[in-house]
């Protein structure tokens, strides 16, 4: 009896292993990026769990710049041919399809990532294949991978200025209010630094788990600090709690102002723009940045995607690394990784955000920073911008009292 | 002796695989064999046990750590910090961290460490009679605080980020392709050795008291034996398993966060069993290796809509094969028996388990 | 002033746990079923008073309510009718299954509604707080007196009204309700209509203070099984008192620590697990005679 039972399972096993076999080789692993009359660039974001709120966008956004640049002839007389992948907001997993997109699909490059875990995990794979990785979001520097172009803002193009700001402003005392994970916590150690040596004072510092929506108590500690002023570096859905229940309390933008680095269009929509309205935020780009780039970006867009849909910033970032790779790859006159990277430096293109030019030292680009006021209608106002487009810090070696932090 | 051939087939199969493999699949196929060897230790807690352990990625996780700590000390190198470490403003090495240089100590504890928190846990637990749905809630719940734990403790353990970027492994090259075949023949030599270790375990005296402590808990206590000792052991030697697998999976997928060991994760550890069949480890394996190949597939092939043909799985499994895919057999040869007889009772867990 | 704050912070947070795991009380502890999209009910819930915002206006939330409960009960229903039904004797493996259901859902929801959270405005007159020594907000009032209001109706419901005398019938005792004449399967419909349309509503409650998207729900699930099992299976009592301390000892601890919001969920996960050694099935248990 035991033994007919065990010769059973085992021969599931072996057909669930030969299944699996056979699957595999019938991959479409033959087709590389150089064959045929397309050039398949890889798509990489969170299209399912908790990060799809922000990644789905930005996919889209990149949609339609391939879509752009095949309607202009594609690249070296190729279409694009996306590949798209879900990283299911789950690092592993964006490491896993960052392989898969370089070793089965053979693409010529990969737009993607959004959280900063996300890009710690696919950078070794990146470089270990040397292959390249556009990163479309602002993040909290202090990285230069050889294989990653960083079309966000670094922290000196949108953390710093924002500092010089509230500076500018008379704000004394700043409380800081961050997601637990690396980019609010390096934002914050730069915060500090920034702090001591400006005559600011912290009031304190408050991390609550990702997708925290419970913030009555932290909105208690705020009442009773009483800042001049919030540094939110919340990410995703703890916004909208913070917001609300912030709100609901009676801190208004009046009394307890804020200024967010992780909220743009997007999430204001989700969080209510009553809820928000007068706060501030830090970002390069803004649905009404004024230009007729970004007037024909935002009519094409919307478009495609529906009139009630907004653009912001991470969007506009990954739109601007499609076309940034393209200008590179054409004036490369190959899609080949190092003769890409060889091109890129210094090209300049008149995009949304106004004009942005890549720095070929760091692999950053230029980026104007902008400070904006939400309006009721869930637009955002510039109020201030740095004049010219800044250049990429990673390291902030130019930042005389940030020396100790990049050790 | 069939069964024999049989174990030999999949072994050269197996084996062979890197012949027929891209070394991207062939990776893949080296991750699932991790939570194969996973999913060994859950049939036994679980299948036989009665133990229904929703926080088997803790141990994963303290397995994968322990090595992962080892790794990244060596890739720094002697007096160096690991590069997380230095971004996020840790100035010395912390002292949790300092034996963790030592390979011996560092292999150690891949397994000690799972174990012990597995003892601890299992004695508390199960000493008060905590069973079922309870353990069941209890164990998600550790597995929810210690991802908590280590997402707060970012300059100790890389926070939500994890520990990645991982270039040597014991003397291999994790970057060349020849050295990681090597790495997965090391996985196969360990889940074949894992299996033999638990079926010999579950087909001892030990493994039917622990099937007769699932069916009927008190009566065994009334015939003297102490069944919390008996669940403890398993549970414990599960989360040994766990450990080791955990230690596997670090060099082969380059990287360990709080995201492998949380309560999706490890649900995941358990889905992969339930599918293959709870009651058989040839059949918990396989079902590891199935699950987790398809829901690579699934993802690959429609990345915006995977998650209705994995949630149809799951549906699909448990309403019509809930006993896994290596139950199905008896399933149907019970359809036919009761063709044969109508009034022949359904064959219980108990009889199943017996079988 | 902020220990009396935090008191109040306390009781608005349990207020959400209870209202969050009020359904799971019965459907875990009657039914022994658990059910992981027990959460995806509390999205359907606030997705609801999303729908019903154009067609309402500004009064979408109170219209809600009793539509939430009817969206999350009939959700339940069509869950137990076409699965759970085949699996009375197995709780265990239902888990399996509604974690399938559940990811189906939220996929629908992220297909339906688009992957971005949305806005549900609050009533005007919600948006306020009073002024006692300490600022309460009025929609930390609603959502505690909706809590007290669904604990008073269900406690009504189970003692005075025959159907729900059938319930707690069946819950102390399958078999001997089953006997006596009391139709199991259909307490067993009412009592997961019931439960799953507790979640909707508690879904309403929360577009007052949190975000509406697809993983709403699965953010409140782990902890709603914790106040289950620390109240003890099917007690009522018991998950209020459940809900409501470990509200407060959150509060506490995430006020009294630097940095604390972590460090308060990890305390509270260490004291179920310490609670559970002096009361291994809870806080109130039901008296019974069986072994096992």
């Amino acid at each position: 009896m035991a033994a007919t039972k065990w010769t059973k399972t085992l021969s599931i096993l072996f057909l669930s292993t030969t299944l699996a076999v056979a699957g595999c080789a019938d991959d479409p692993a033959a087709s590389g990026s150089s064959s045929g009359d397309t050039i398949k660039v890889g798509i990489l974001h969170s299209l399912s769990g908790t990060m799809a709120i922000s990644e789905v966008t930005v996919r889209d956004s990149e949609l339609l710049a391939i879509e752009e640049v095949n309607a202009a002839g594609g690249v070296l007389g190729k279409k694009l041919e996306p590949v798209v992948e879900d990283g299911a907001s789950d690092w592993p997993t964006f490491a896993e399809k960052a392989q898969k997109l370089i070793n089965e699909d053979k693409v010529a490059t990969t737009f993607g990532g959004w959280t900063s875990a996300s890009r710690k995990a696919m950078l070794p794979v990146f470089e270990r294949n040397k292959a390249l990785l556009w990163y479309p979001v602002q993040y909290e520097g202090l990285e230069s991978s050889p294989y990653i172009f960083y079309t966000g803002a670094t922290t000196n193009q949108q953390i710093v200025p924002a500092l010089d700001y509230l500076k500018q402003q008379g704000k004394k005392s700043v409380f800081l209010v961050g997601s637990d994970y690396v980019f609010p916590r390096t934002a914050n150690k730069i915060i500090k630094a920034y702090a001591a040596a400006n005559g600011m004072t912290v009031a304190g510092e408050e991390y609550t788990p990702l997708g925290t929506t419970e913030y009555s108590t932290i909105v208690n500690k705020l009442g009773q600090a009483k800042p001049d002023v919030v540094f939110n570096t919340l990410n995703g859905d703890s916004n909208v709690a913070f917001f609300k229940q912030l709100r609901s309390a009676g801190l208004t933008d009046k009394t307890m102002p804020t200024v967010s680095v992780s909220v743009a269009e997007e999430e204001v929509g989700g969080i209510g723009p009553a809820n928000i309205a007068g706060h501030l935020v830090a970002w390069n780009y803004y649905q009404t940045t004024e230009g007729a780039t970004n007037t024909e970006f935002v009519k094409k867009y919307k478009a495609k995607y529906g009139a009630a849909k907004v653009t912001s910033d991470p969007m506009e970032a990954g739109y601007n690394a499609v076309k940034l790779w393209a200008a590179a790859a054409t004036k490369a006159g190959s899609t080949d990784v190092e003769a890409v990277k060889k091109a890129a430096g210094g090209i300049s293109l008149d995009l949304p955000e106004g004009k942005v030019t890549i720095d070929g030292e760091t692999q950053h680009v230029y980026k104007t920073a902008r400070i904006g006021l939400i309006q009721p209608d869930g637009q955002i106002k510039e109020v201030w911008n740095s004049g010219a487009p800044v250049k990429p810090d990673p390291y902030l070696k130019g930042y005389p009292w940030a020396a100790g932090l990049a050790s | 002796m069939r069964n024999r051939i049989a174990f030999a087939l999949i072994a050269v199969l197996l084996l062979a695989a890197p012949l027929v493999f891209s070394p991207f699949r062939l990776d893949l196929l080296a991750k699932y064999l991790c939570y194969a060897i996973v999913a060994l230790g859950i049939a036994l807690a679980w299948g036989r046990g009665g133990m229904l352990t929703l926080g088997q990625g803790v141990f994963f996780g303290l397995g994968g750590y322990a090595m992962g700590m080892h790794l990244k000390l060596v890739e720094a190198g002697p007096g160096q910090l690991p590069d997380f470490m230095s971004w996020s403003g840790v100035e010395r090495l912390p002292l949790l961290w300092k034996p963790f240089a030592d390979p011996v100590f560092a292999l150690v504890m891949v397994v000690v460490l799972p174990v012990t928190v597995a003892l601890l846990l299992g004695l508390l637990v199960f000493r008060q009679r905590v069973r079922g749905a309870y353990f069941a809630v209890l164990s998600q719940a550790l597995a929810a605080a210690f991802v908590i734990l280590l997402v707060g403790q970012q300059g100790l353990t890389g926070g939500t980020n994890g520990l990645t970027n991982f270039q040597l492994f014991f003397g291999l090259d994790l970057y060349d392709d020849a050295d990681r075949r090597i790495l997965y023949f090391a996985i196969v030599v360990v889940l074949g050795l894992s299996y033999l270790v638990v079926r010999q375990l579950a087909r001892s005296r030990y493994g039917q008291l622990l099937v007769a402590i699932r069916d009927g808990e008190d009566r065994v206590r009334f015939l003297g034996y102490d069944p919390a000792l008996v669940k403890t052991f398993a549970f414990a030697f599960s989360a040994g398993l766990a450990g080791i697998a955990g230690a596997l999976f670090v060099p082969v997928v380059g990287l360990l966060t709080p995201a492998n060991l949380g309560v999706v994760a490890s649900l995941e550890l358990l889905i992969g069993v339930a599918i293959g069949g709870r009651y058989s480890l040839a059949g918990a394996v396989g079902g590891a290796l199935l699950f987790h190949y398809a829901k690579t597939i699934f993802s690959e092939q429609w990345p915006d809509s995977w998650l209705y043909v994995q949630g149809a799985l799951f549906v699909a499994v448990m309403l019509w094969a809930p006993r896994g895919l290596a139950g199905l057999a008896g399933q149907l040869r019970d359809l036919v028996a009761a063709r044969r007889r109508p009034a022949a009772p359904a064959p219980t867990v108990l009889e199943e388990a017996r079988a | 002033m902020g220990t009396l704050n935090q008191l109040v912070i306390g009781a608005s947070i349990g207020a959400v746990l209870l209202l969050a795991s009020l359904g799971l009380t019965f459907t875990f502890g009657q039914m022994g079923v658990i059910n992981m999209a027990h959460g995806e009910f509390i999205m359907a819930g606030a997705y609801t008073a999303y729908v019903l915002q154009p067609l309402v206006g500004e009064q979408a939330v109170l219209v809600a309510l009793p539509v939430a409960f009817a969206v999350g009960g009939v959700l339940g229903l069509i869950l137990e009718r076409l699965f759970i039904r085949r699996f009375y004797g197995r709780p265990l493996d239902t888990l399996l299954l509604t974690w399938g259901i559940s990811l189906i859902l939220q996929q629908v929801a992220r297909d339906v509604f688009g992957a971005p959270n949305v806005q549900v405005t609050a009533p005007g007159w919600l948006t306020g707080g009073i002024d006692v020594g300490v600022r309460i907000p009025y929609n930390r009032v609603f959502i505690l007196v909706l809590a007290v209001g669904c604990v008073a109706a269900i406690s009504l419901y189970l003692s005075k009204l025959r159907q729900g005398r059938r319930m707690r019938a069946v819950m102390q005792n399958r078999q001997l309700a089953a006997v006596s004449g009391v139709a199991t399967g259909r307490v067993d419909q009412a009592t997961f209509f019931i439960g799953s349309g507790l979640a909707g509503v508690a879904g309403v409650a929360l577009t007052l203070i949190g975000p509406v998207g697809p993983t709403l729900g699965s953010g409140y699930i782990v902890d709603a099984f914790l106040v289950v099992v620390a109240g003890g299976l099917g007690q009522l009592r018991g998950a209020v008192i459940a809900a409501f301390a470990l509200g407060v000892l959150n509060s506490f601890v995430e006020f009294w620590t630097a940095n604390g919001a972590s460090f308060a969920k990890v305390v509270v996960f260490a004291v179920i697990i310490a609670f559970l050694q002096f009361r291994p099935q809870g806080m109130f248990v039901l008296r019974s005679r069986a072994l096992t």
